[in-house]
Order: structure tokens, then C-alpha cells, then sequence
């Protein structure tokens, strides 16, 4: 999806909301998911999530006058909502547990299936790649909140710096440097991971 | 056995394999929560398999349909929205609809009545405004809504409910007093759910041959249509009936504030 058919799409829904609304769905929902599914690590709530961020994005649209829809930018302003509701179940889970809790047991039901890769590579290639994205994945969602955001909307979702101080509505400064920050967390966390026993040493 | 440094290419990379599909029913959710499609299921009735469809605005289609590609055509027609099967009705969404149909007025069954003319709604939201087991005449819902002479429109009104049961349109009966069509699979299927609702259509039918379109009381001298609950606890020997309200008039009897008998409706010949 480039910025171009999004602006074609702001103007039809400017135009006829009801009419063009499944359009937006079925070009947003597979990112919407993903970021869901990867900042929250639980593939039934990231599905509410994405679910119910659509809903609301409706809702709002259909509040506003042509002008303000128009002028939507629908990549940045779609994750700021499902970020929105994602933070909102963090905080509530962890409201409910009183601590947040580091080993994040997906409940039942919710645990995140790797999709399978490309079969022409060979079972076994395709045996690592889906392990290579459960344990990037696993990793991601350990990340702290703060620079878990702004790492999966850049290099997951591949949104702009640009978009990126829109969607977390942070001056584009900011969200590049907690891109970075975040980057070099995973990159320890990536390599502690593959040597435990280093780890043990300097602890 | 050490493992190279990893750079950011690579982890950028990696990151970037991480994309994901979206469940197949997350699209058709959202739509429906909305109103913009809806999704439907069967369920048994006494007058058989039912289908209804509902979206985030309430209850939109209750038909009979030989089957779902029927059904959801048909949907398609009169809605213009596409109609996603489901399993089941939501559990909650059945209750409600059950107790309502069983004549719990407290149960509250939201409806889309979307697409509707304001005439068609007036029409629809006085309907179910009928208590369980009483009947009024289509002249009845013409008065209420303010239009007396509409009563052909609201019968053509009702003839195009798109959720029968859920607004009673069966409560709803031709001002000379016999049963009428019904929407829903004839007017057998509607002398059968009044039946259920312990009305009695034949004894009704009778009474209206003979020109018996109000009741009264001779101690109380009120007039009511004649299955308002208060007509209903006349003793029979208290009762009398008239053909008209202007007849209940010249006697001396003021319609009941609670059913509020229409004049006009029944003032028809009575067939021969």
C-alpha cells in the first residue's frame, strides 16, 4: 500500500463512507493485526485489537466533516488507534495481575502460530525461517513499551519517520532515536539469547 | 562455536519477515459491528426454521428461507449488504428475542430499521407497541401515527416488515375484523402464532362477522378494542358490544385510555 492509493482512498471515503469503508479494511487489516499481534504477542487479543480499532476508525470517520477525512493521513492515524488499544489491554492486564510480568505465558487459545514459509525453499529452510520469526517475535515483545512502538511500526510495519512522529505524535528526532535504542536492545537480547553462557559469566 | 555479531541490516531484515495475515473473520466483524454487512443464523420456531440476520445496530432480516443461498440473495435484495454466515445466533441476542417473543416487554431486542421511509418506522415501532395475545386493526396504527387515512399504506407498510415476530405485524389484523396476510408464510402461520399467544382467531372472526368490533362494560362505561387487557376482564355480564365507536358514543361509553379504540376502524360494511 503507498501513500498514494492511501490519499485516493481518504478522498472516497470522504466522499461515501459507507461505500468505501470495506476498501479500507481490506487494506489495512493485515497491518493492523500484525501490529497488534506483535506489540501485545497474543494472537485473540491482537485480533480484538485490529478488530476494534477498525470499528472506532469508522466511528470517528463518520463524525467528521469531508474536509477532516480527506485530509487523514490513514497509515499513521489507523496505528495510532490500534497502539491506543493495544497500551490500553497492556495497562489493564497488568492492572489486573498488579505486576507486569516478564515470562508472557500467552493464554489459551492465544498463543501466536508462525505462518508457514514459502514450501519452495525446502522443509528444512522453512523449518528455520518459521523459527527465526517466532523468536524475533519473542524477543520484539520483550522489548519495554516505549521502544517497542516506534520498532514495530518502522521495521515491521514500515512506516516513515515521518509517519512514525505522527502515529506516536513524538518529534521525528525522538522516535528515531528510540528506533535505534530500540535496535540495540534487541541486538543484546538477540545475542545473550544465543549465548546463554556468556551471559552467566558477566552477570 | 561463536555465532557473528549481529548488524542491524540483519536484524532490520528479520523484523521485516514478521508481517502478518489477518483471521478471515476479523474483515467480516468489523463490517457487521459497524452495520455495513451483517451475519445471520437459523433457529427453530414453531412455524419452522427461522432465519435472522443482525449487525452492531440490531436485528435486521427474520424470514423464512428454504435455504442460505436463498436467504442471503434475498438479504442482498432488500438491505443491499452482504449477509455472513454464522453458527449460532450470540447467546444473549436468543434470549432476548425468545422472552420477547414469548411477550416479556421488558426484553429489549434493538432492530435495523435502516432504509425505511419515517412513515414505514412510524408504522413498525407502533406495531410492537401491540401486547402479546391483543390484536388492533391496521386503522388502529393509521390513527396512532396520525395519518387515519393510510390505512392501505400501513398495511402495505407492514406487509414489508423485515423483522416479523420481533415487531408483531401478526397483532396487527383488517379492519373489518378477519385475520389477514401475512409476510411470514401466509396467513395460516398467522393464526397460528396468535393461537400461541392464546388469542383465539376464529372466535374473533365470528364476533366480527356478526358486527362486534368494540367492547364495553355497563358499569364502567368505557369501550375498548376487544382484546385490550381491561375488555378482557369484563365479566359477561357487564359486557357489551358495539359496532362502532360512534355507536359506543351515542350509548354514552368513552373510549379506554389504554387501548384507544380508533374511530373510524370498524365503522366498514360488514361483509355479507
Amino acid at each position: 500500500m503507498t501513500m498514494d492509493t492511501d490519499e485516493a482512498l481518504a478522498r472516497r471515503l470522504s466522499d461515501d463512507l459507507d461505500s468505501s469503508f470495506e476498501a479500507l479494511v481490506l487494506a489495512h487489516q493485515d497491518r493492523l493485526y500484525t501490529i497488534a499481534n506483535r506489540f501485545l504477542g497474543n494472537a485473540h487479543d491482537a485480533e480484538e485489537a485490529a478488530q476494534d480499532a477498525l470499528v472506532r476508525a469508522y466511528r470517528a470517520m463518520a463524525g467528521y466533516d469531508t474536509d477532516r477525512i480527506r485530509a487523514l493521513q490513514l497509515r499513521p492515524w489507523l496505528a495510532t488507534i490500534v497502539l491506543n488499544l493495544c497500551r490500553n489491554r497492556l495497562a489493564r492486564a497488568q492492572g489486573a495481575r498488579g505486576t507486569l510480568s516478564l515470562d508472557r505465558e500467552p493464554p489459551e487459545g492465544g498463543a501466536v502460530r508462525e505462518p508457514a514459509a514459502d514450501p519452495s525453499a525446502g522443509p528444512a529452510a522453512s523449518l528455520d525461517r518459521r523459527e527465526a520469526r517466532r523468536r524475533w517475535a519473542e524477543l520484539v515483545v520483550q522489548l519495554p513499551p516505549v521502544y517497542r512502538a516506534p520498532v514495530v511500526l518502522r521495521h515491521v510495519d514500515g512506516l516513515s519517520y515521518p509517519e512514525l512522529a505522527i502515529a506516536l505524535d513524538r518529534p521525528e528526532g525522538t522516535v528515531k532515536a528510540q528506533v535505534h535504542r530500540g535496535l540495540a536492545l534487541l541486538r543484546t537480547a538477540f545475542e545473550a539469547s544465543e549465548h546463554p553462557e556468556r551471559e552467566e559469566m558477566t552477570a | 562455536m561463536t555465532t557473528a555479531p549481529i548488524d542491524d541490516a540483519a536484524i532490520e531484515a528479520a523484523l521485516g519477515e514478521l508481517s502478518l495475515t489477518a483471521p478471515r473473520g476479523l474483515a467480516p466483524d468489523v463490517l457487521v459491528e459497524v452495520g455495513l454487512a451483517d451475519h445471520y443464523a437459523t433457529t427453530q420456531s414453531p412455524i419452522g426454521t427461522l432465519y435472522v440476520a443482525w449487525n452492531g445496530r440490531g436485528v435486521s432480516t427474520v424470514s423464512l428461507a428454504p435455504g442460505d443461498a436463498d436467504f442471503e440473495s434475498r438479504h442482498r435484495e432488500q438491505t443491499s449488504r452482504k449477509a455472513f454466515r454464522a453458527s449460532s445466533l450470540p447467546p444473549a441476542l436468543a434470549a432476548r428475542i425468545a422472552r420477547r417473543i414469548a411477550g416479556d416487554r421488558r426484553a429489549r431486542v434493538r432492530v435495523d430499521l435502516r432504509g425505511r421511509s419515517d412513515f414505514e418506522r412510524d408504522v413498525l415501532l407502533k406495531a410492537a407497541e401491540i401486547p402479546h395475545g391483543e390484536v388492533r386493526p391496521y386503522g388502529w396504527i393509521a390513527a396512532e401515527i396520525g395519518r387515519p387515512k393510510a390505512v392501505r399504506a400501513v398495511g402495505t407498510a407492514l406487509g414489508h416488515n423485515p423483522v416479523p415476530l420481533i415487531v408483531p405485524c401478526h397483532r396487527v389484523v383488517r379492519t373489518d375484523g378477519t385475520i389477514g396476510h401475512y409476510s411470514l408464510g401466509g396467513s395460516e402461520n398467522k393464526r397460528a402464532i396468535l393461537a400461541a399467544e392464546g388469542f383465539d382467531p376464529d372466535a374473533f372472526e365470528r364476533r366480527s362477522r356478526a358486527g362486534a368490533h368494540y367492547t364495553g362494560s355497563r358499569t364502567t362505561h368505557i369501550v375498548c378494542n376487544p382484546t385490550c387487557r381491561h375488555a378482557r376482564r369484563v365479566m359477561d355480564k357487564h359486557r357489551v358490544w358495539f359496532r362502532s365507536l360512534d355507536a359506543a358514543a351515542d350509548a354514552g361509553y368513552r373510549p379506554c385510555k389504554v387501548c384507544r379504540p380508533a374511530s373510524g376502524a370498524g365503522a366498514v360494511a360488514i361483509p355479507a
